[in-house]
C-alpha cells in the first residue's frame, strides 16, 4: 500500500503541510517496501493559479492508496483525486510525518469523505 | 493612446477597495447625464454593483464567451503532451482521459494547435454576460462574471471591445475598475485616456494609493487623484500627492449621511456639498479631454 503525506520536507521528522495543493513536498510512504520517497513541489509557489490541478497531476501519477495532509484538497484538486479514489484523511497539520503515520494507524485521523 | 475621434475614456480605479470608486462613477455617470450621452462601464465583473444606483431597464444581454479545448476521446491517445505543455495547470492526465478545467483556462491554443492527433478542439465556452440598462441619457453596460469563474480579463478585454464596436459614438465613456493592481485592474485601465484614482486618507488608502500610481506610471497613463472621506484619517495622502506632483482632482467630505444614502443605492448630486465636488472635477475632466484632443 501506498501512502502519501503533504510535507513541508522531505523526512520522517517533517511536519505535515497543511496545504494541498501548494504542499511543499510529497512523500510516498510504500508500507511493502518499507521506504519513504519524496517528490519535491515547491515549483507550484510560483504559480498563480493552477497549483491545486498541478499538486493532483502529480498525486495522481504516483498513485497513493491513502493521502495523509492538512486542510484537504480544493474543488479543482478533488474533481482530479476522485478518478483515483484514495481514502483522504486529514487535520494531520501541525504533526511529523512520523506522528501523522502512527496516529492515521491507530485509527485517530479524520477521513475526508470523497463525493 | 488618445483616442482617434473626441471619445474620453475615463477609468475610475483604486488600488484599495471600498475607498469610493464605484461611488465617483455612477454620481459623475449620473451628473454628465443631465447634458450629455454618456456611458458607465462596471468593469469590475466579479462583484459589479453600478446598477444598484442606476435604475432603468435592461434593454440588451450580451453573452460573452472564451475559448477552451474540449476533449475528443475517440481521437486522443492518452500521450499528456498538452498536460506539459499548458502553462496554467488547466488540463490533467486522470490515465483514462483528459480532464479540462475551464476556470483555469487562458485560452491561449496551445494545446490545441500542438496536439497531434488533434483531440482537443477548441469551443466557446460561456464565461459571463454584459447587460445594457438604459436610463435616459445614461447607458450603462454592466459586465458580470460567472461564479466559479477564475479569469475576469477575457470578459474585461471582451467588454472593452464591445464598447468599440457599439458605443464608440459616446464621447464620454465611464470605466468602474476593479480594485487592485492585479490583471484585472491592468486590463480594465490600460487603454483609458485618463485614470482616476480614489483613495482615503488613511494609512491604507496611501500604501495601495501609491502601487496603483505606480501601475499607471507602468502602463504610461496620465492620471490623477480624488480623495474620499476628506477629513478624517491624516494628511499624508495630500502630502503624498504635493510631493510626488500628483494632481488631486478632488476631495469628497467625510460625511456619515454620504454612507447611509450610498448604502440604500441613492445617488447624491442632490446633495450640494458632494454634488460640487463632481461638478468641479467634471470641468477638471473637461479641460483634460480637451488639451488631450488637442
Amino acid at each position: 500500500m501506498k501512502i502519501l503525506f503533504t510535507s513541508t520536507g522531505s523526512e520522517w521528522s517533517s511536519k505535515i503541510d497543511p496545504r494541498f495543493g501548494r504542499a511543499e513536498y510529497l512523500l510516498i510512504y510504500d508500507t511493502e517496501k518499507d521506504e519513504l520517497i519524496s517528490t519535491d513541489n515547491r515549483s507550484v509557489n510560483g504559480k498563480a493559479h493552477g497549483a491545486g490541478t498541478a499538486t493532483a497531476q502529480k498525486v495522481f501519477d504516483l498513485s497513493p492508496d491513502v493521502i495523509i495532509t492538512g486542510n484537504g484538497p480544493g474543488e479543482n484538486a478533488a474533481r482530479v483525486l476522485q478518478h483515483l479514489n484514495p481514502k483522504i484523511f486529514i487535520d494531520a497539520q501541525g504533526l511529523s510525518v512520523k506522528d501523522a503515520y502512527e496516529k492515521y494507524s491507530a485509527g485517530d485521523l479524520s477521513q475526508l469523505p470523497l463525493s | 493612446m488618445a483616442q482617434t475621434s473626441n471619445v474620453f475614456k475615463l477609468a475610475v480605479a483604486s488600488g484599495k477597495g471600498g475607498t469610493g470608486k464605484t461611488l465617483l462613477s455612477t454620481n459623475l455617470a449620473s451628473f454628465v447625464s443631465e447634458f450629455d450621452d454618456v456611458l458607465l462601464v462596471d468593469l469590475d465583473v466579479e462583484e459589479p454593483n453600478d446598477s444598484i444606483f442606476v435604475k432603468g431597464l435592461v434593454s440588451d444581454v450580451h453573452p460573452q464567451y472564451k475559448m477552451v479545448p474540449q476533449w475528443d476521446v475517440a481521437r486522443c491517445d492518452l500521450c499528456g503532451d498538452c498536460v506539459d505543455i499548458c502553462n496554467f495547470n488547466a488540463l490533467v492526465n486522470v490515465g483514462k482521459m483528459i480532464v479540462v478545467y475551464e476556470n483555469l483556462c487562458h485560452s491561449c491554443h496551445a494545446c490545441s494547435e500542438l496536439c497531434h492527433k488533434k483531440a482537443l478542439p477548441m469551443k466557446k465556452h460561456h464565461v459571463g454576460d454584459v447587460s445594457v440598462i438604459k436610463s435616459q441619457n445614461l447607458t450603462l453596460l454592466e459586465g458580470r462574471l460567472n461564479v466559479n469563474e477564475e479569469q475576469p480579463v477575457a470578459l474585461i478585454n471582451n467588454v472593452h471591445s464591445l464598447v468599440n464596436q457599439n458605443w464608440s459614438k459616446y464621447k464620454y465613456q465611464i470605466f468602474d475598475s476593479p480594485p487592485g493592481t492585479s490583471c484585472s485592474m491592468v486590463a480594465s485601465t490600460g487603454k483609458c485616456d485618463y485614470i482616476l484614482l480614489v483613495t482615503e486618507p488613511t494609512p491604507f488608502g496611501l500604501n495601495d494609493l501609491k502601487l496603483a500610481v505606480d501601475a499607471a506610471k507602468l502602463m504610461k497613463r496620465p492620471f490623477g487623484v480624488v480623495i474620499n472621506k476628506y477629513g478624517s484619517g491624516n494628511k499624508d495622502v495630500e502630502e503624498y500627492c504635493r510631493d510626488n506632483g500628483i494632481e488631486v482632482l478632488g476631495k469628497i467630505p467625510f460625511d456619515i449621511s454620504i454612507a447611509e444614502r450610498y448604502s440604500k443605492g441613492e445617488l447624491l448630486l442632490d446633495k450640494h456639498c458632494f454634488r460640487s465636488v463632481v461638478s468641479s472635477l467634471y470641468n477638471k475632466l473637461e479641460n483634460i479631454r480637451i488639451s488631450q484632443n488637442g
